[in-house]
């Protein structure tokens, strides 16, 4: 304690000499990774359910039925992705339907003032910003549980759409407004379907090539221990919401410019197929795991689904059935494929 | 009910030394996943007797606990009351067969009150068979009656302090007239005082001729309590006997299964300059005043009993909790320390107690689990850089000799030792200058554990200042330059050279005045 | 003996109620007469049922999402029987409707506890599948009034003592509760499991067959209401009570069921529904839009989570002594 020395540069414990031996960096080649992997299962369920699609209507593989049928999940699918590290991190946003809800409102009373297509995006990113933060405000701010928290929200954010609007609709937005989600922008390709592709990419590699990405996988998995890793939770948490919120704007900027209207009861119940579309894809409701290639697969396989349903004229409620019916399916599958092999091998 | 009995102590007349064991294990075997816990281990437990069962942490203790208990149901083996060989399904059937365990945290429910606690399960009904609430108020202040615990049986159980805690589960063996009880460390976290009437009750319990399992690391209050012992290692038994037979450096050596002192590795410390200085830190509930500083190459051990705030105060150093006073200075400079991501970025860095929660992050890969804390430098612009990262993991596996299969290898399937090799690689790749260790070989087997040790050593000799939270004392003695004790929340003593001796450490720990020849 | 819970928690919101009913009443008396406040429970009826078999399944650390779709589906189901068979006696109806209920609460159950799937993962899916089975069974027709014998609608809306008999058994059902809660092991052990999982384990609880249980009580009451609700209003189509899951979790977070397991009220259970109820009646009375009540039922959601968490917030380790003495 007497002594007070200069400041001297610190011994470096660096890897300097070798005690032990040099593990390998992976066990199983990439190849064999895929073979076992989640996505795969995915993608066998995609082709067979496009091959059965394409067998059971002539008009099933024409582009612009297909081009059409991507509408019913790339503004889902734009939330589904920000919801699957929000789910991966170990939260949830039950109100992302309800943010839809709000922004659209909020584009429609604008427009009412007189606002023009830049003021409306403005103002569609903001208002998913601003829901966003409260939720992520409430969550981290004050520790509360996600689950619960959302759905207050939802009831929230949704209510105060009803308030505005009542039983009425706000309708007349600007004519290039309807670009978002009507427009093309080459050939069958829709400006939303380009949209989808890129926010898929941005979040892939998010996900799966940043230090943030690794953050959110490490909190899922153990949020203590990734506080005592260093990782600042509760920021990365609010960051997630955020982006949950911003993605919500994003979608509903779509959708308000291809339905041309907004009624209160936009969006109605999406909240359930966005986090379907996430577990689907093969990410963890506990957290902690999951891949934007997987919820793309999903995305894919949802949408058709119901366009193949569609062309049957199956109604879309039954639809519903089968997904609800394939979401409890993916998860039970494996668990009573392993007490199967667990009850043979004992 | 027994509750209202007044006499399970005259139904079984106790003389102690009735040589017909009440329950037998005979050759239990357990194992899990890579692991086998307990091979071919017997126990006797006899009716009023305290048998001690003594071993090092992950000797098996806690499985064969947990096997008399019912939660796990071994490979192979008997279990035998009253000379009939019983199975234990599920945890009621050992309760219904006599068997209770009072643990070291009191697994019990906090929002329940003392007297749902005490009959959960078990409750007194009405005609109707409905819970009759009134007369389980009345039982449960008969039973704490009984035991001298002065507890309103209708407070919810999280008010109580943990040794008020103890007295429920132990009301709570009684209520189910339990005639084997076992006490997992029920002492570890009490006072002076507490551990006195611990010690009347297990005697009550004796006198009423119920047999008790006695785990504990104490060895003066196993000699003091026990009427014989049992010693496991490395999941098998290694001797039992009376404890009146045996001595206890010859107890220890039997639980170490080797001397002790040849088990730490020889250093010659040489201290260079002071790194860390800590001035009077301390917190509302948990710590007081503490202060001390820390030379490079040093390694600074923090003993203590378990609840003596050695953890709290180390997990408010590396910026997890707040302090509500105080200062720290690294290399002389005032240091700001709100959040782990601070600490580290001062170059302090905390391996925890709680390697499965606070530690390893399990579902991770190994390499991904190193990286953690030096992402900044594994990355650039916030885009990791793979073969960075694999470099660095490499590296500092190869360091501390990790067995594992690849680092790809989810750090959730390693053992317990390998599993704090990762926890203190990935530490070491931040290339720190101090690094706190709290317990860093509990639980942990004998191999790790010296490498573990080992390692400390090369590192305090490269110039890294070392501080080590441990509550065993062959491991402060042989591993530390200087100790600091911690009781209650304060330093009560800091010992060196000479008079860093197992008596100064155990007595000032314990708050026990030196008796002067 | 959770006399001191009550204090906190229970107490706050009855007042918070009482205050918000005298508000009304003093600019619209009209609103605390008999006979409205009568009508307000009445209308809340269903809620107060299905809150309290929510409750027991938040108390064992679950949630139930299906209730509303479970309610749909057996409420078409015996519309259906009923158009079939009018003759059939309304005692056989309400074992029908329970029993369905309580089946679909045990697919629920067993989903959870077999195969070990969150249990919010399998009520988003089963609400899906029970609520598409709906429309296989009905086509989506909707089945009318006409279609339905008397006996069938009057069943609920008949008067006893004063009240009508769907309040008698949201009653009759809240007394019940009481007891199965406070005074059977069954009812113990939903506090037990979702208070400490790991302990109740020891205790010889089973968690997976109490989460069960508290899954097929939830389903067995929403099968019940199912009946009630098409028999009172008179209808029976795909929709009915959509999204009604949702405002039943609402009423026991306002009730103080903590979402985490193992604390938790009747009387907290009763008064969210009761809560929701008098704001959903009062809107109309008070010439507020009924617009506004999605929106104050989740501020309210907000406010009571928050509550809860300030005051269950768990206290560090006491290890000073003066620190113990002062607290």
């Amino acid at each position: 304690m007497s002594l007070s020395p200069p400041h001297t540069q610190p011994p470096s414990p660096g890897p300097v000499e070798a005690s032990g031996r040099s593990l390998p960096d992976r066990l199983k080649s990439p190849l064999s990774r895929f073979l076992g992997s989640w996505e795969l299962l995915l993608l066998i369920v995609a082709a067979a359910v496009f091959v059965i699609n394409s067998n059971a209507s002539p008009y099933f593989l024409d582009p612009w039925n297909l081009s059409d049928a991507t509408f019913n999940f790339t503004e889902k699918a734009m939330i589904a992705f920000a919801m699957a590290l929000l789910i991966i991190s170990g939260e949830i946003d039950l109100s992302v339907a309800s943010i839809i809800a709000l922004t659209s409102t909020a584009m429609g009373f604008a427009v009412q003032l007189g606002a023009d297509t830049g003021m409306l995006i403005v103002i569609g990113l903001g208002v998913g910003l601003a829901c966003g933060a409260f939720n992520g405000f409430l969550v981290t701010g004050f520790g509360l549980p996600s689950i619960v928290v959302t759905i207050g929200t939802m009831s929230l954010f949704r209510g105060l759409s009803y308030i505005v609007l009542g039983d009425k609709a706000y309708t007349g937005y600007p004519a290039d407004f309807a670009f978002f989600g009507q427009g093309y922008v080459w050939w069958v390709i829709t400006f939303e379907f380009v949209l989808f592709a890129v926010v898929a990419l941005v979040f892939a590699v998010l996900l799966h090539r940043t230090s943030f990405g690794r953050a959110v996988t490490a909190i899922g998995n153990n949020p203590v221990g990734a506080l005592f890793s260093g990782i600042q939770v509760a920021r990365v948490k609010f960051t997630l919401f955020l982006l949950t919120g911003l993605m919500s704007g994003v979608a509903a900027i779509c959708l308000t410019s291809r339905l041309g209207a907004t009624r209160p009861s936009i969006a109605f119940g999406w909240e359930l197929e966005v986090v379907t579309m996430v577990v689907l894809g093969g990410v963890s409701i506990l957290g902690g795991s999951g891949s934007i290639p997987g919820v793309v697969i999903a995305a894919f396989v949802m949408g058709m689904v119901t366009f193949g349903f569609g062309l049957l004229n199956v109604p879309g409620i039954v639809m519903s059935i089968f997904i609800g019916l394939l979401l409890i399916a993916v998860i039970a599958l494996p668990k009573i494929a392993r007490q199967l092999l667990a009850g043979r091998r004992s | 009910m027994l509750a209202t009995t007044q006499g399970i102590g005259d139904a079984h007349p106790t003389t102690a030394g009735s040589d017909r064991p009440l329950l037998s294990l005979r050759g239990i075997s357990k194992s899990f996943p890579g692991v086998k816990a307990l091979s071919d281990v017997a126990l006797d437990l006899y009716p009023g007797q305290v048998t001690a069962l003594v071993g090092e942490n992950g000797a098996g203790k806690s499985t064969i606990v947990k096997v008399l208990t019912g939660i796990y149901q071994p490979e192979e083996g008997e279990i035998v009351i009253d000379g009939k060989p019983v199975r234990f399904a599920t945890a009621q059937d050992a309760g219904t067969a006599g068997v209770t365990a009072i643990h070291q945290e009191t697994v019990l429910f906090d929002d329940l009150s003392v007297a749902e606690n005490i009959f959960i399960g078990h409750a007194p009904r009405t005609r109707f068979g409905l819970i009759d609430r009134a007369a389980v108020i009345r039982e449960a202040e008969n039973l704490l009656e009984r035991i001298g615990a002065r507890i309103d049986p209708n407070v919810t159980l999280k008010e109580l302090g943990i040794a008020s805690k103890h007295l429920v589960a132990i009301a709570r063996a009684l209520s189910i007239d339990a005639r084997i009880v076992i006490m997992d460390e029920p002492t570890a976290s009490l006072s002076h005082k507490e551990i006195e009437e611990t010690y009347e009750l297990v005697e009550q319990l004796k006198a009423e001729g119920r047999a008790i399992l006695f785990i504990s690391h104490k060895f003066d209050e196993i000699f003091r309590i026990a009427d014989r012992y049992t010693v496991f290692r490395d999941g098998q038994k290694v001797g039992d006997g009376k404890i009146d037979d045996i001595s206890e450096q010859d107890l220890v050596t039997m639980m170490v299964g080797r001397s002790v002192d040849q088990v730490f590795p020889q250093r010659t410390s040489n201290p260079g300059n002071e790194v860390l200085k800590v001035v009077g830190y301390s917190h509302p509930t948990e710590f007081e005043d503490i202060g001390f500083s820390l030379r490079e190459g040093e390694i600074l051990g923090f003993y203590g009993l378990v609840g003596a705030g050695r953890s709290e105060f180390m997990q408010a150093l590396f910026g997890v909790t707040k302090p509500s006073k105080g200062a720290v200075r690294i290399d002389d400079r005032i240091a700001v320390i709100r959040t782990p991501n601070e600490a580290i970025g001062h170059g302090i860095v905390y391996v925890p107690e709680d390697r499965g929660k606070q530690g390893a992050i399990k579902g991770l890969p190994i390499f991904q689990n190193v990286s953690l804390p030096s992402l900044g430098t594994t990355s650039k612009n916030g885009f990791i850089r793979l073969a960075e990262e694999f470099t660095l993991a490499r590296d500092y596996t190869r360091r501390l000799d990790l067995r594992a299969a690849a680092l790809d290898q989810d750090i959730g399937e390693l053992s317990g030792g390998n599993q704090q090799k990762v926890v203190i690689a990935k530490w070491l790749a931040t290339q720190p200058r101090v690094i706190i260790l709290d317990e860093p070989t509990k639980g942990i087997d004998i191999g790790s554990k010296a490498a573990v040790h080992e390692f400390m050593a090369e590192l305090a000799a490269q110039g890294l200042a070392v501080i080590m939270v441990s509550s065993e004392i062959p491991e402060i003695l042989g591993m530390s330059d200087r100790v600091i004790v911690m009781r209650e929340g304060r330093i009560a003593g800091e010992f060196e050279g000479d008079a860093l001796t197992p008596e100064h450490l155990v007595r000032t720990a314990a708050g026990i005045e030196e008796t002067k020849p | 003996m959770t006399a001191s819970l009550f204090r906190s928690r229970e107490t706050v919101l009855a007042a918070a109620i009482l205050v918000l009913v005298l508000a009304i009443a003093v600019r619209f008396p009209a609103f605390v007469s008999p006979s409205n406040l009568a009508g307000v429970f009445n209308d809340t009826a269903p809620l107060i049922i299905l809150a309290l078999g929510q409750m027991a399944v938040i108390l064992t650390r679950c949630i139930d999402l299906s209730v509303a779709a479970n309610l749909a589906l057996t409420g078409m189901i015996v519309a259906m029987l009923n158009m079939v068979m009018p003759e059939l006696p309304i005692a056989a109806i309400l074992l029908i409707a329970v029993s369905l209920g309580a089946l679909m609460g045990l697919i629920n159950g067993l989903l959870v506890w077999k195969f070990e799937i969150p249990p919010i993962v399998v009520t988003l899916g089963t609400m899906t599948i029970y609520r598409g089975l709906i429309f296989l069974i009905s086509d989506g027709q909707w089945i009318n009034a006409h279609e339905m014998s008397d006996a069938f609608k009057a069943f609920p809306r008949g008067i006893v003592l004063g009240l009508p008999v769907l309040s008698w058994i949201a009653i009759v059902v809240t007394g019940l509760f009481m007891v199965l809660i406070g005074r059977t092991s069954l009812g113990r052990a939903f506090f037990a499991v979702g208070g400490n999982p790991h302990a109740a384990v020891y205790t010889g609880i089973d968690v997976g067959r109490t989460q069960c249980a508290a899954f097929v009580l939830s389903g067995a009451l929403a099968g019940l209401t199912g009946y009630l609700w098409v028999a009172r209003y008179a209808v029976a189509y795909v929709d009915i009570a959509g999204g009604f899951e949702l405002e039943v979790v609402a009423a026991c977070v306002i009730g103080g069921i903590s979402i985490a397991g193992g604390i938790g009220s009747v009387a907290g259970a009763l008064l969210g529904a009761l809560f929701l109820g008098i704001v959903k009646n009062a809107l109309p009375v008070i010439n507020i839009s009924p617009f506004w009540q999605l929106a104050i039922s989740g501020t309210a959601i907000i406010i009571a989570v928050a509550f809860n968490a300030t005051s269950n917030r768990t206290k560090g380790r006491v290890i000073l002594k003066k620190a113990e003495h002062a607290s």
